[in-house]
């Protein structure tokens, strides 16, 4: 099943308690949606408006061509008649109704007209058949999401929003839940919203990226559109700063036990054996601080992905002995941090040929996913 | 114990029934408004909910005999309606103990109400549930604890009732002369063969009613989202 890609229009602002958000975004729902900033930027209260549990002071929002929200005519739909379902951080079970009596109480009220997702999908999907006559108490964290998601999906909404639901989880929960959550667009073809402040998680999970901070959103696009670009602030601080770059895996060297990944025809790079078929694409992240820049081909180094690039855009980092630097690297864009004494002695300017030094021991495996 | 001492006491028990459900009726969606509303009218509705709380009955049985009374607003509206008085009856009695006892049943659903939060309500809006639906299949379950200590509370509210009934109900057998009015006029009248029973009467049923229920509500299983 594949999510019908929907445009949704957000336009408003709001403000609660000294905090001020403005928002004016038209998104295209499909796959996941990262809305991702750092804590404190308006993420959760942006996918509050979202839902109808707040309402903004002014606005307008639209969805496939239904009116949520238009303050100038007065026009407010209530958060029970949005084809929107919501995952908690907190999971929020009903503490009086077993597992299995919560995912009953979403299938009782849902969506006409929504995808058609069933009790049995749900469950077999977030692997909760065992859970179905537990009550919520006993459940663990990781538990409690599974059902929060299934009932959520059970609801049959037409777009998911899930709110920082991962962050009670310990880092192996997290990563099985991120199984779990990258199969729901195409398996119930509800396009999803996923507010995080965890870089990896965006990487893993979202095609699409808004990214807010104080309230505001500075840009949105594809996810590694925007990882490369140098004028966004640093939102991940600058010491994980990267780009994000597909491959195909082209194969496997089992006496060095390393696998070579295919950017395009001729620019391959090496890293550290990876456990997924020839012919699969991969996303990887790499670090900024990870790749070094040469003018002409080294020699004799152990570095072994020396790749052919072009420099597109320098940045200085105001204060700092760094400078970023965005590379074009077949066809994708890489980003270097070098200092800037280095950019200066090498004479790197826009348009020069450079060669791209990536320490291949440095590629995060959580950072690496299949597409 | 002679009949008029009998009939006292079961008048007395189906008035503290009779007001105790009807208040958790009136209550609940009272209890709902107060504790969620962002309405300026919370305030001052607050305050006039908690009035019985602190007026000396005889003030309170004043102004609602006034009210209640053939000539008061109520009262005459009653009695065209009906027939029949509201002062000096069954049916006065009942509103009369329902204003007097308000307080000891809203306060405790809107507490639960309160410590439930709107977590769960925002939840169940998500999921499509509309605010009816949100009151009685997560609200009212979620707070059930709180119905309960309120429905006690009310009851033994009513069971000790005396000076609001005497200045609307006045005393008369069968119809308006609850449990509390007996003793009272039987210590009177020096009989307090009679004063013993009732008195000791309705001591145990008090202690055995919060005995019940305190039983009952420390084994119900949960507790609003905690």
């Amino acid at each position: 099943m594949k999510a019908p890609p929907g445009i949704l229009h957000a336009s408003f602002s709001l403000a609660r308690g000294g905090f001020s958000l403005e928002a004016d975004e038209q998104i295209e729902l499909a796959g996941i949606t990262a809305l991702f900033g750092p804590n404190g930027s308006g993420k959760s209260l942006t996918l509050r408006t979202l839902a109808g549990l707040e309402t903004p002071e002014r606005g307008r929002i639209t969805c496939n061509g239904e009116t949520w929200l238009d303050t100038g005519q007065g026009v407010v739909m209530p958060a029970h008649r949005r084809p929107v379902a919501y995952v908690f951080q907190d999971a929020r079970l009903f503490a009086h109704l077993s597992v299995e009596r919560n995912l009953a109480f979403a299938e009782a009220r849902a969506r006409a007209g929504g995808p058609d997702v069933s009790r049995s999908d749900v469950i077999e999907t977030f692997d909760i058949a065992g859970l179905l006559g537990r009550m919520p108490q006993g459940l663990s964290g990781g538990e409690r999401q599974r059902v929060a998601m299934a009932r959520a999906l059970l609801s049959r909404p037409s777009l998911l929003l899930m709110d920082e639901s991962l962050a009670a989880l310990d880092v192996q929960r997290r990563a099985q839940a991120l199984n779990f959550i990258e199969q729901i667009p195409e398996r119930f073809g509800v396009p999803v919203i996923y507010v995080t402040h965890q870089i990896d998680e965006v990487v893993r999970l979202a095609s699409n990226m808004v990214l807010i901070a104080g309230g505001r959103v500075e840009a949105q696009g594809p996810a590694a559109e925007l990882m490369a670009r140098l004028d966004l602030p640093p939102f991940t601080g600058r010491f994980e700063a990267g780009s994000l770059i597909e491959a195909r895996v082209a194969r496997h060297d089992d006496r060095f036990a390393l696998t070579q990944l295919e950017l395009a025809p001729g620019t391959t790079i090496e890293i550290p054996y990876l456990d997924y078929p020839a012919g699969e694409t991969v996303r990887l992240r790499i670090r900024a601080r990870d790749v070094s820049l040469a003018t002409v081909k080294p020699k004799g180094i152990s570095l072994r992905n020396v790749l052919e690039a072009r420099v597109e855009e320098v940045q200085a980092e105001p204060d700092t002995a760094f400078a970023e630097i965005r590379l074009l690297l077949a066809g994708q864009a890489l980003r270097a941090r070098i200092s800037r004494a280095s950019v200066h002695e090498l004479e790197l300017e826009p348009g020069k040929q450079v060669y791209a030094l990536v320490k291949a021991t440095a590629l995060d495996r959580r950072l690496l996913t299949r597409r | 114990m002679t009949g008029e001492a009998i009939n006292a006491i079961w008048l007395t028990l189906q008035l503290g029934v009779v007001t105790t459900v009807l208040l958790l009726a009136v209550s609940a969606p009272l209890a709902w408004w107060l504790a969620f509303s962002r309405s300026p009218l919370r305030l001052p509705v607050e305050v006039i909910t908690t009035l019985p709380l602190v007026l000396p009955p005889t003030v309170l049985g004043f102004y609602l005999l006034i009210l209640l009374g053939p000539a008061g607003p109520i009262g005459k509206w009653w009695v065209s309606a009906t027939g029949d008085s509201l002062t000096f009856t069954y049916s006065g009695l009942v509103i009369a103990s329902m204003v007097h006892t308000l307080p000891f049943v809203v306060q405790p659903m809107r507490q639960a109400f309160q410590d439930m939060g709107v977590a769960p309500l925002e939840e169940a809006a998500t999921l499509g549930a509309g605010p009816v639906d949100r009151f009685f299949n997560v609200g009212l379950p979620l707070a059930r604890r709180g119905m309960v200590t309120a429905a006690v509370l009310g009851f033994a509210h009513v069971l000790g009732e005396f000076g609001v009934v005497l200045m609307v109900g006045g005393n008369i057998p069968g119809q308006t002369k609850v449990v509390s009015i007996t003793i009272y006029e039987s210590v009177e009248t020096l009989d307090y063969a009679t004063a013993h029973l009732l008195s000791a009467g309705l001591l145990a049923v008090s202690f055995a009613v919060l005995l019940a229920v305190f039983a009952l509500n420390r084994r119900i299983p949960l507790g609003a989202g905690r």
